[in-house]
């Protein structure tokens, strides 16, 4: 198969936003985690916000991660003139 | 088809509806189980047999053509199992902010989903997890290691939804348990032995409908109870500030902390009853005995020597079964006497030591449940099933979108759950219980023991199995018994649909991998249908056989299924997209080191011994403080650091692979 700069360049792009939503995945899930017992001072609903996390908030940006990531994909799709159309 | 299930939702309330009418005109409550289970299996079997199939695309991926929303959906019935529609809750009411591990973890694996693997493996295109390691990592050896693993992870995974099947049926409609993991068993092979996928996926459609109806219904009338509104998810809040107030008013008072001290006393004469082994069994018996003696001679009542006589029959027959047992009962006594946990307090521990041991079992735990997610074969073979790849990155939302209806309320549920215990039932008079604890306590799920003797509860007299909470919900809340019936029956369909996708799974690894791919190539596609539908038949009583033995450490085995499958795939996927220089002896040493260190370690943390194949004294200390549940942390790493040594050791990929990896990574260019 010959590489054509298109080919590399669709894939730095995706390449890119995949570490750029991982390294979000990362924080949301792992320091903010680590860091329960401080954040539980601070209140949020009547929740402790290290408790709100865990329960709702981290799992709230994991939806949003999920949908940035298949509007990007597809507006790339398209930019490059590959979209298979509707879902 | 989106009208179809309009309808279909539509009716599914009339029916509800139209038995919670005949309940209030006096038809009995076995009758509405009965209905329940009987319905919605017709239905669901119905459905399988509309969509049968003989056609290898369509029994293999449903032709292709499921739309993103409704393969979300059917991911959703496919991933939440009976331990998140019943065991979830009870866990977060017993354990707190600990239990939010689960909660994370189930749900940020779908990140990894779909950056990672969903499209990838969807443009890819082919039927199964071990299809794509033969094709990237060439020859049979990768794909027959990926078929061992996907069976090893999914059976152990099966055996835990049968075995829910089972206990739903005896406890709702009073079916012997054998015969309930029976009838159960009829039911999921209605769906996939006759149409394969396709079936199994609009089933699944229709149970995650009646699983996410029967989970928010009661737990959004237990919250119009307390609070006034009915959106459990944002309330819980307002009641956690409320059950702060009361863990701190429990945990002062004087009978509660007598009650907790007698616990400790207990514990410790345990202990040294076990540290006198094989001495203090005798004595035991001494002492029984010499009770009996005294009772008779005192012209005692006789229910009261047979009670005593009863305890002496069932001593520990030996020094070992007697270590075993009174050592469960220490831990029991340990953990009631133990402080009182804080519900949303992270990572509580008498010490900064022993808070940080908590912390990195949380992590580690979480760490393990995603990697599991986003390996687990019967979760990405159906982003195999959408039309394009497109459809695939669009469904893991719809999957997550769907799953989170059940994530955001299960702690509500522990919440509320335990606002009312502690606030109604806690201090009120052991004679006049409401009704629930003692249904409850026949079946073993609940038992209240008045150490102290005053006739009032104090909360470490009551102990709680965690599937209760979701359960008895309806009956805490006092709502009427239609409401259980539609527990039971989302229940059963979170059991059902899950055990559905992971027989299929299951099978066709064994059918189109293992045989067809490797032994028979030149088998006939009809002939490879019928092989699969048999492996299916026989997989299928297997696991019934299994789960009918009640084999106790059941839910331990489901988060090793996480720890194993993660440790087996998820590092050769992933570097097999990601990285272009894995090759052949790379994945496969990773994968067969990765499976063996998560084993090893789960093995020798968790058992001293195994008795039936002679092995004693192999207990040891955990790496880290971390539990054997979360054995794939390490499994994980070894993976990805054996598969980027050895690879970078040996030679590189053919010009063939580096071109597929290609193939995988990005849209064909070349018609535009």
């Amino acid at each position: 198969m010959q590489l054509t700069t298109k080919h590399t360049q669709y894939w730095q792009r995706s390449l890119r936003i995949t570490v750029i939503l991982l390294a979000l995945w990362f924080v949301v899930t792992f320091v903010v985690s680590y860091y329960a017992r401080e954040l539980s001072g601070i209140k949020i609903f009547g929740f402790p916000l290290g408790f709100y996390m865990g329960a709702q908030g981290s799992l709230i940006i994991y939806v949003l991660i999920i949908w940035f990531y298949a509007r990007y994909m597809n507006a790339l799709d398209q930019e490059y003139g590959v979209s298979e159309g509707e879902d | 088809m989106r009208r179809n299930y309009a309808l279909y939702a539509g009716s599914f309330f009339a029916f509800v509806l139209a038995l919670g009418v005949l309940e209030q005109h006096g038809m009995p409550p076995r009758w509405i189980g009965y209905a329940f289970l009987f319905l919605t299996i017709i239905l669901y079997a119905t459905i399988g047999v509309l969509a049968r199939t003989s056609n290898v695309s369509e029994y293999y991926v449903a032709g292709r053509r499921i739309p993103a929303i409704f393969n979300g959906m059917a991911t959703g019935a496919d991933w939440m199992s009976a331990a998140s529609f019943i065991g979830l809750a009870g866990t977060l009411y017993l354990t707190g902010y600990q239990g939010l591990a689960y909660v994370m973890g189930w749900t940020g694996g779908y990140v990894l989903v779909a950056l990672l693997l969903a499209p990838y493996l969807r443009r890819f295109g082919q039927y199964t997890i071990p299809d794509f390691l033969g094709a990237r990592y060439g020859g049979h050896a990768a794909r027959l290691v990926g078929v061992f693993a996907t069976v090893l992870a999914s059976f152990v995974y099966v055996v835990a939804q049968i075995y829910g099947v089972g206990v739903i049926t005896s406890r709702f409609v009073g079916l012997q348990f054998e015969i309930g993991v029976f009838v159960g068993l009829a039911g999921i092979l209605v769906c996939s032995f006759l149409g394969g996928m396709r079936a199994v996926t609009w089933t699944q459609v229709a149970q995650y409908l009646v699983l996410i109806v029967a989970y928010l219904a009661p737990v959004t009338m237990l919250s119009y109870k307390v609070t006034g509104v009915p959106v459990p998810q944002i309330m819980y809040g307002q009641v956690l500030q409320k059950i702060e107030l009361l863990e701190q008013r429990i945990s002062n008072d004087p009978a509660e902390i007598d009650v907790r001290r007698l616990f400790l006393v207990r514990a410790d004469e345990l202990a040294e009853r076990i540290s006198g082994l094989p001495g203090s069994l005798a004595v035991e018996k001494r002492i029984i005995s010499a009770q009996i003696d005294q009772l008779k001679n005192s012209n005692a009542q006789m229910r009261d020597v047979f009670a005593l006589e009863r305890q002496r029959r069932e001593l520990p027959k030996n020094a070992d079964a007697a270590r075993e047992h009174w050592d469960s009962l220490m831990r029991q006594a340990t953990q009631r006497g133990s402080e009182l946990t804080r519900h949303a307090e992270a990572f509580p521990g008498i010490d900064e030591v022993a808070s940080n041991t908590v912390r990195i079992n949380f992590i580690a735990l979480v760490f393990c449940l995603m990697v599991g997610t986003a390996a687990l074969p019967h979760v990405l073979m159906r982003y195999y099933t959408t039309p394009s790849v497109r459809a695939a990155r669009s469904s893991v939302f719809w999957s997550l979108l769907f799953i989170l209806g059940l994530y955001l309320t299960a702690p509500a549920y522990a919440v509320f759950a335990k606002y009312e215990i502690y606030s109604n039932l806690v201090g009120s008079r052991i004679a006049q219980l409401p009704g629930w604890i003692g249904a409850w306590g026949k079946v073993g799920l609940v038992s209240i023991e008045d150490i102290n003797g005053d006739g009032i509860l104090q909360l470490a007299e009551l102990s709680l199995n965690p599937d209760v909470i979701v359960l008895a919900t309806p009956e805490i809340a006092g709502l009427p018994y239609v409401i259980s019936g539609l527990i039971a029956a989302g229940a059963l369909a979170a059991a059902l649909s899950t055990a559905d996708g992971l027989l299929l799974t299951i099978a066709n690894a064994l059918s189109h991998d293992a045989y067809y791919k490797v032994f028979r190539p030149q088998a006939t596609t009809q002939w490879r249908l019928v092989v699969s539908k048999t492996l299916l038949l026989v997989v299928a009583v297997l696991a019934a056989m299994v789960a009918s033995q009640k084999p106790a450490t059941i839910l331990f085995m489901v988060a090793w299924a996480f720890s194993l499958a993660g440790a087996a795939f998820f590092p050769a996927l992933v570097l097999g997209i990601f990285w272009k220089r894995a090759n052949k002896p790379g994945a496969i040493s990773g994968m067969v080191l990765g499976l063996l260190v998560t084993l090893y370690y789960m093995v020798r943390v968790q058992y001293n011994a195994i008795p039936w194949l002679g092995i004693h004294g192999i207990g040891m200390e955990p790496w880290l403080g971390i539990q054997s549940t979360s054995a794939g942390i390490w499994g994980v790493a070894v993976g990805f650091l054996t598969i980027i040594v050895v690879s970078l050791f040996t030679d590189p990929p053919s010009t063939e692979t580096m071109n597929f990896v290609e193939s995988v990574r990005s849209p064909d260019f070349s018609g535009h």
